[in-house]
């Protein structure tokens, strides 16, 4: 998923620069262009390396590499509120989620023999089929557009309260509500872990009840802060919590 | 030119109050927990009272062979004190202590996000100390870390959330620009379970349960020597300045004060400031470490409802208000 977003990011760099350049004269791309661009390679880099890595740390560090490189993108496009969310919430609650989750269980110094899945070739199809469209999506929605860098800032944070709360509140309560949903699916998986252990059958079922507790954490706050639109954050509560209960 | 320099001036402003405060705060510490413990504390370096005591411990600290263990991750062992530290100064340049925007290393517009996010950020610095030293009693201090975070983000964000509420911008300069006296009653629970939160954050005792040096030595530092060790130290201290720093401009107004807030407003954040961080090592030297189920529960059943009848408490008055 973040592969795909972050080769969605990427081509909207390509496409921007270009668009820009166009307007600016031939190859005379701005500051800013060189910076989104040089980013842009930085995170995919990192994603890069975050799904190839034999050591399963090594994976969750890289991908603070690659969701800080988003962060710094968004700010380069001026969406300091967006910028500052992804970091709070990504960085600081899921990647905690998932390094909590891989202490808790198995985090060896090293590599990781069994790390590698069988279902290789379908994760990079499945993979390669969502950053297609993805990138699809961007490329056909923006193809002409380019954002004003020099004019106000037009991902504020009262910008985006005010497109958030007029144009964007349905959405926006309909993924509330996704994510209460989660958050109840959480608590009711974690009391059913509780029973079966009563029943004495789960060895993990303690493990279960900590991580529920932490996954409570990592969706509480998504929704708390309410400012998350964008389409993966309910996909990613759910990815930390297989992290969390393995 | 002047934009370079003006630049070049906040930058180095904020990495000397960097440098220094947290040092401060380390000889306070040394001083008050002496006096109120009945004992001298360390009074011969230097001269007058041992002032020069933390000089001659950084002295030390260089001075000490810095150890890898033999089977630990080596980079990330050794970058991990590097992103425990320098969140806490980038957070100092976003926050202001004096009126108007002179007084700011940088005016961030999502100032509290931005705080609360990188202060963030600083934990998985414990987090890969934990895991890279290869050692149990570390994967135990970051395995407490990771989850004391996680209990004491929430509230911590909520209580916030509660004064941008009361305040209608999440600017720090914003907020203090529409800080009344009145704020101060209406928010003191928000004030008091962000505080709280914050120190459990920090690790610092009452909540040092990821550290706690008399039963899993140290947790996640264990295996760290000299320089490095130093260097979480510092973290940790820099970390008191910075909660004590947010707490005051938050909640307990910052630069205003009954008089003299014109010329003498960083006197005033500086004083507040200071006073929190008397209160941090007060409550080290007067209570006893809590369990780590106690810790959690103090976060869910006590901190977290606090902080959302505070948040309702705010929506209350504000629409009443209007």
């Amino acid at each position: 998923m973040t592969l795909a977003t972050t080769v969605g990011r990427l081509h909207l760099a390509t496409d921007s620069t270009t668009g820009a350049a166009e307007s600016h004269g031939f190859l005379s791309p701005t500051g800013v262009e060189i910076a989104f661009l040089l980013v842009g390679l930085v995170t995919l880099g990192a994603a890069v390396f975050t799904v190839t890595t034999r050591q399963l740390v090594h994976a969750a560090l890289w991908l603070v590499v690659a969701l800080g490189g988003l962060a710094v993108e968004y700010l380069l496009l001026t969406a300091e509120f967006i910028a500052w969310v992804q970091v709070l919430i990504y960085v600081g609650a899921v990647v905690v989620l998932i390094l909590f989750g891989l202490m808790l269980t198995r985090a060896p110094i090293g590599r990781s023999p069994d790390a590698d899945s069988g279902n290789r070739w379908a994760a990079v199809t499945v993979a390669v089929a969502a950053a297609a469209a993805l990138v699809w999506v961007v490329v056909d929605a923006f193809r002409t557009t380019w954002i004003d860098l020099d004019g106000p800032a037009a991902g504020s944070t009262a910008v985006t309260g005010a497109s958030l709360f007029q144009n964007w509140v349905l959405p926006f309560e309909a993924l509330s509500v996704l994510l209460l949903a989660a958050l109840v699916g959480a608590i009711v998986l974690s009391r059913k872990a509780k029973a079966d252990r009563a029943a004495g059958t789960g060895g993990t079922a303690a493990t279960g009840r900590v991580a529920g507790t932490g996954r409570a954490a990592g969706t509480g706050g998504t929704a708390a802060t309410g400012g998350t639109t964008e389409t993966d954050p309910p996909a990613d509560p759910n990815g930390a919590d297989k992290g969390g209960v393995r | 030119m002047n934009d370079a320099l003006d630049v070049t001036l906040r930058l180095l402003v904020v990495f000397v109050v960097f440098l220094t405060f947290p040092l401060l705060v380390g000889q306070t510490e040394h001083k008050v927990m002496a006096h109120m413990q009945g004992r001298l504390g360390p009074m011969y370096a230097g001269g007058f009272h041992g002032w020069a005591q933390l000089v001659a411990d950084g002295v030390k600290f260089a001075q000490k062979e810095d150890v890898v263990p033999a089977d630990a991750d080596r980079r990330i062992f050794q970058l991990a004190p590097a992103v425990a530290l320098l969140p806490y100064l980038l957070v100092l340049l976003a926050i202001p202590i004096g009126p108007g925007e002179g007084a700011v290393g940088q005016v961030v517009d999502a100032g509290i996000f931005f705080v609360l996010a990188v202060m963030g950020v600083g934990v998985l610095g414990s987090l890969m100390a934990g895991w890279a030293s290869a050692n149990k009693y570390s994967l135990l201090g970051g395995l407490r870390t990771a989850a004391q975070l996680l209990a004491y983000e929430l509230p911590m964000l909520l209580t916030a959330a509660s004064v941008a509420m009361a305040a209608g911008t999440v600017s720090l300069v914003g907020i203090l620009d529409a800080f009344e006296w009145w704020w101060l009653p209406w928010q003191i629970v928000g004030a008091i379970v962000f505080f709280v939160a914050g120190l459990a954050e920090l690790q610092r005792p009452p909540f040092d349960m990821p550290v706690a040096d008399s039963e899993i030595i140290f947790g996640a530092y264990t295996e760290y020597t000299g320089l490095r060790f130093a260097l979480f130290l510092l973290a940790e201290y820099a970390g008191i300045v910075v909660l004590c720093g947010l707490t005051t401009v938050l909640f307990l107004g910052g630069w205003h004060g009954p008089w003299g807030a014109d010329g003498l407003g960083w006197v005033w954040t500086l004083l507040k400031a200071a006073v929190l961080a008397f209160v941090v090592i007060w409550l080290r030297v007067t209570y006893p470490r809590l369990r780590e189920d106690q810790l959690q529960r103090l976060s869910w059943t006590l901190l977290v409802p606090l902080s959302l009848a505070q948040i309702a408490l705010t929506g209350i008055v504000k629409v009443v208000i209007q």
